[in-house]
C-alpha cells in the first residue's frame, strides 16, 4: 500500500517541488477578492509616491475665494477644503503620512516582536516566564486606550505617535511570535539537529525562521488595518500631525466643521481611510488561506 | 471552582500591579517635568521647587511610586491640576456615562453579530455566508470616527432626525433613561455597535461551523432529530465562547470610546481623557487610564471565570 502511494506520488511531486512560496503566490493570483485589494493597495501607495507627478495642484496652496467647492467643480475634481486646497491633491498627498503613520509601525514592531518572541519561545524557562508575564501586562490595556495614553502623555507629534503604536503592536507580534516558536521547538527535527550538534543561533536560523516567520508575517499584515485607523485616528484627535501638513485622519478633523456645507467632501478623507484599511484585510486574509496559515 | 478562581486571582495579581506600574509611569516619560506643564513660564526656581516638594515630585520614582499606590488603593487619585477637583469623581461621573454606552454598543453588536455569524456558519459558502462575511469586514475596517461622522450627516445634517451631539437636552450633562435622552444615544451607539459585531459575526461564524462538522451532530441527525433539536445544540456550545467574546468586547470599547465620544461630544472617559491630553493634566490622564485598564483586567477576570463556569469542557486546572 504504501509502495503503491509513493509510485502514485512521485509525478506529483515534481510538480510540487517548485517551492512554498511559488505555490502560495499561485494560489494568491487565482483570488479575485485578494488581487483587487492588492491593486487597490498598490495603486494608492504609487499615488502617494509619485504624489507630486500625479496630483493637479499645490497641496498647501489654498484660496479664500474658493473654499468648500462641491464636488465636481470645474475647477476642482473632488471639491476644494474649509481653506480652499484642492482635495485630491489632498488626497493623493494626504497618503504619504497615513501610510507612513499607519505601516512603520506594523513593520517596527514586526521585527522587535518576533525578535522578542522567538527568543522567549526557544529559550523557554524563566526567561520566557519574565519576558511574557512582562507582556501580559501591556495586553490588560485595551490597543485604543494604550495608544492614546502614550501618545497623550509623549506629547503630539509624528514621531511620538509612531514610537506609542510600535509598543501597542510588540505585545501582539510577540505573543503569536511565542507561541509558534513553542510549537515548533518541541518537533521531532528540532530535537534531531540538536542531537547531530548544531548551534542554537543554527538552529533557529535553519529550522525555526523559516517555519515561524510566515504565521507571524500573516499576522502582522492583518495588523496594517487596525494601525491605519489608529494612526488617523491620532491625527484626528490632534495627537498626530499638525497642520497644514495633509494626512487623512487630520483632515478629516479639520473638515468636521464642514458638515453642514460640504457633507461629502467632509467624508471623503475617512472614505480613504476605510478604502485602505479594508484593501489590507481583504488582502491579509487572502494570504492567510493562500499560505493555509490556521487561525 | 473555588480553587480555580483563587488561582485565577493570583495570576492577575501581578498583572495588575504592573498595569499600575505603568500608568504611574506615564506621568514621568513626559518630557520635562509634570508641573511644567501649569507652572507660569516665569515662576522663580524657588517656587518650583516648593510646588515640585509639594506634589511629592522630589523624591526618588519607587518612593513616590509606594506613595502613589497607597493612595490609590485608598480611593484617592489625586487632583485635577486643571479644575483642582478629586481626580476620583471627575472619573467616577464619566465612567457611567461610557458603561451606558458601551454596553447599549455591545448588546446591539452582539444581537446583529450573532445573528449575521449563525446564518453565515449555517449556511457555508451561500451567496448568505458572503453577505455575512462581508458585513463583518466591513465592521472590522471601518474607521469607526468617521462611520460617526456620516452618521451624523445623514440622520442630523441631511434628514434632521436626530440630534448630532451631546447626551441630552441638557448638553453634557449625565444621561437618563428617558425617550428624550434615548434619541441621543442612538447614532454613538450604533456607531460604536459596528466593531464588536463584526469580531462576534467573525466567531460565531467559525464556531457554529466547526460544531456542525463535528460527529455529535451527525449522530444527532441520525438519531432523527429535527432541525430545531439540532439548532438548539450548536447554540448551547457555541454559547460559552461567544458570551466570552462579547465580555472582552464591552472591554475594547469602555477603554477604546476616546475616538467616538469626541465625535459625539459624549460626556464619558474618553471626553476627559481628551480634555486632559490638551490640558497636560497628567493626574487625571493617569487616574482615568487606571480606572479604565482596571476595568479591562477585572473583566477578563470575570469573563475567564464566567466562561470556565458555564463550559464543562474547558480544564479547570
Amino acid at each position: 500500500m504504501a509502495i503503491a502511494t509513493a509510485d502514485i506520488a512521485l509525478p506529483a511531486t515534481k510538480r510540487v517541488s517548485r517551492g512554498y512560496w511559488t505555490d502560495v503566490g499561485r494560489r494568491l493570483s487565482r483570488d479575485p477578492v485578494a488581487m483587487t485589494a492588492a491593486c487597490i493597495v498598490l495603486l494608492i501607495v504609487l499615488a502617494a509616491i509619485f504624489a507630486p507627478y500625479v496630483a493637479p495642484a499645490d497641496p498647501y496652496k489654498g484660496s479664500m475665494i474658493r473654499r468648500l467647492k462641491p464636488i465636481w467643480d470645474a475647477n476642482y475634481i473632488l471639491g476644494s477644503d474649509e481653506l480652499g486646497r484642492d482635495m485630491l491633491t489632498r488626497l493623493i498627498y494626504g497618503g504619504r503620512l497615513s501610510l507612513f503613520m499607519g505601516g512603520l509601525p506594523v513593520a517596527l514592531a514586526f521585527v522587535i516582536g518576533s525578535s522578542v518572541g522567538i527568543f522567549a519561545g526557544y529559550v523557554g524557562g524563566w526567561a520566557n516566564t519574565l519576558i511574557m508575564r512582562t507582556i501580559d501586562v501591556f495586553y490588560a490595556f485595551p490597543s485604543v486606550l494604550l495608544a492614546i495614553a502614550l501618545s497623550g502623555a509623549l506629547g503630539a507629534g509624528i514621531l511620538n505617535a509612531i514610537v506609542s503604536l510600535t509598543i501597542v503592536f510588540i505585545p501582539q507580534i510577540t505573543r503569536v511570535a511565542e507561541a509558534v516558536t513553542t510549537q515548533i521547538r518541541t518537533r521531532d527535527y528540532v530535537e534531531a539537529a540538536r542531537v547531530s550538534g548544531a548551534g542554537p543561533l543554527t538552529i533557529i536560523r535553519v529550522h525555526v525562521l523559516g517555519n515561524v516567520l510566515g504565521p507571524i508575517f500573516v499576522y502582522a499584515t492583518s495588523l496594517i488595518s487596525v494601525s491605519m485607523i489608529l494612526a488617523s485616528g491620532l491625527s484626528f484627535l490632534g495627537l498626530g500631525s499638525k497642520p497644514p501638513e495633509p494626512e487623512w485622519g487630520l483632515m478629516l478633523n479639520t473638515l468636521r466643521t464642514a458638515i453642514y456645507v460640504q457633507p461629502l467632501v467632509a467624508a471623503l478623507p475617512g472614505a480613504m481611510i476605510f478604502i485602505t484599511s479594508i484593501s489590507f484585510n481583504l488582502f491579509s486574509d487572502g494570504l492567510r488561506s493562500a499560505m493555509e496559515v490556521k487561525q | 471552582m473555588l480553587i480555580y478562581i483563587l488561582k485565577r486571582l493570583v495570576y492577575v495579581t501581578p498583572v495588575a500591579i504592573g498595569v499600575s506600574i505603568v500608568c504611574f509611569l506615564l506621568v514621568h516619560i513626559t518630557p520635562g517635568d509634570p508641573l511644567s506643564a501649569i507652572l507660569p513660564s516665569d515662576a522663580t526656581l524657588e517656587l518650583q521647587e516648593q510646588m515640585r516638594a509639594a506634589y511629592g515630585f522630589d523624591k526618588p520614582l519607587p518612593v513616590q511610586y509606594a506613595l502613589w499606590f497607597w493612595k490609590v488603593i485608598h480611593g484617592d487619585l489625586g487632583t485635577s491640576l486643571a479644575t483642582g477637583r478629586p481626580v476620583a469623581s471627575e472619573v467616577g461621573r464619566a465612567v457611567s456615562n461610557t458603561f451606558i454606552l458601551s454596553t447599549t454598543a455591545t448588546l446591539i453588536g452582539f444581537t446583529f453579530g450573532t445573528f449575521f455569524g449563525f446564518v453565515a456558519g449555517y449556511f457555508r459558502d451561500s451567496w448568505l455566508d458572503k453577505l455575512a462575511s462581508g458585513i463583518s469586514v466591513l465592521g472590522v475596517s471601518v474607521p469607526h470616527y468617521w462611520l460617526g461622522m456620516v452618521l451624523v450627516i445623514i440622520f442630523s445634517a441631511q434628514l434632521g432626525w436626530l440630534p448630532p451631539t451631546g447626551a441630552g437636552p441638557d448638553g453634557s450633562g449625565g444621561w437618563r433613561p428617558d425617550l428624550e435622552h434615548l434619541r441621543y444615544i442612538i447614532l454613538p451607539a450604533i456607531t460604536m455597535s459596528v466593531i464588536p459585531m463584526g469580531v462576534i459575526s467573525r466567531t460565531v461564524r467559525a464556531l457554529v461551523g466547526d460544531i456542525l462538522n463535528q460527529e455529535f451532530v451527525q449522530a444527532l441527525r441520525a438519531k432523527g432529530l429535527g432541525e430545531y433539536g439540532v439548532f438548539k445544540h450548536v447554540v448551547t456550545n457555541a454559547a460559552p465562547t461567544a458570551l466570552a467574546i462579547m465580555g472582552l468586547q464591552l472591554g475594547y470599547l469602555l477603554g477604546g470610546s476616546i475616538l467616538i465620544e469626541t465625535v459625539f461630544s459624549w460626556p464619558g472617559t474618553g471626553f476627559l481623557l481628551n480634555a486632559a491630553i490638551f490640558q497636560r493634566d497628567l493626574p487625571l490622564l493617569q487616574g482615568t487610564i487606571l480606572v479604565l485598564a482596571m476595568f479591562f483586567v477585572a473583566l477578563n477576570l470575570i469573563v475567564d471565570v464566567v466562561q470556565t463556569a458555564l463550559d464543562p469542557r474547558i480544564q479547570r486546572g
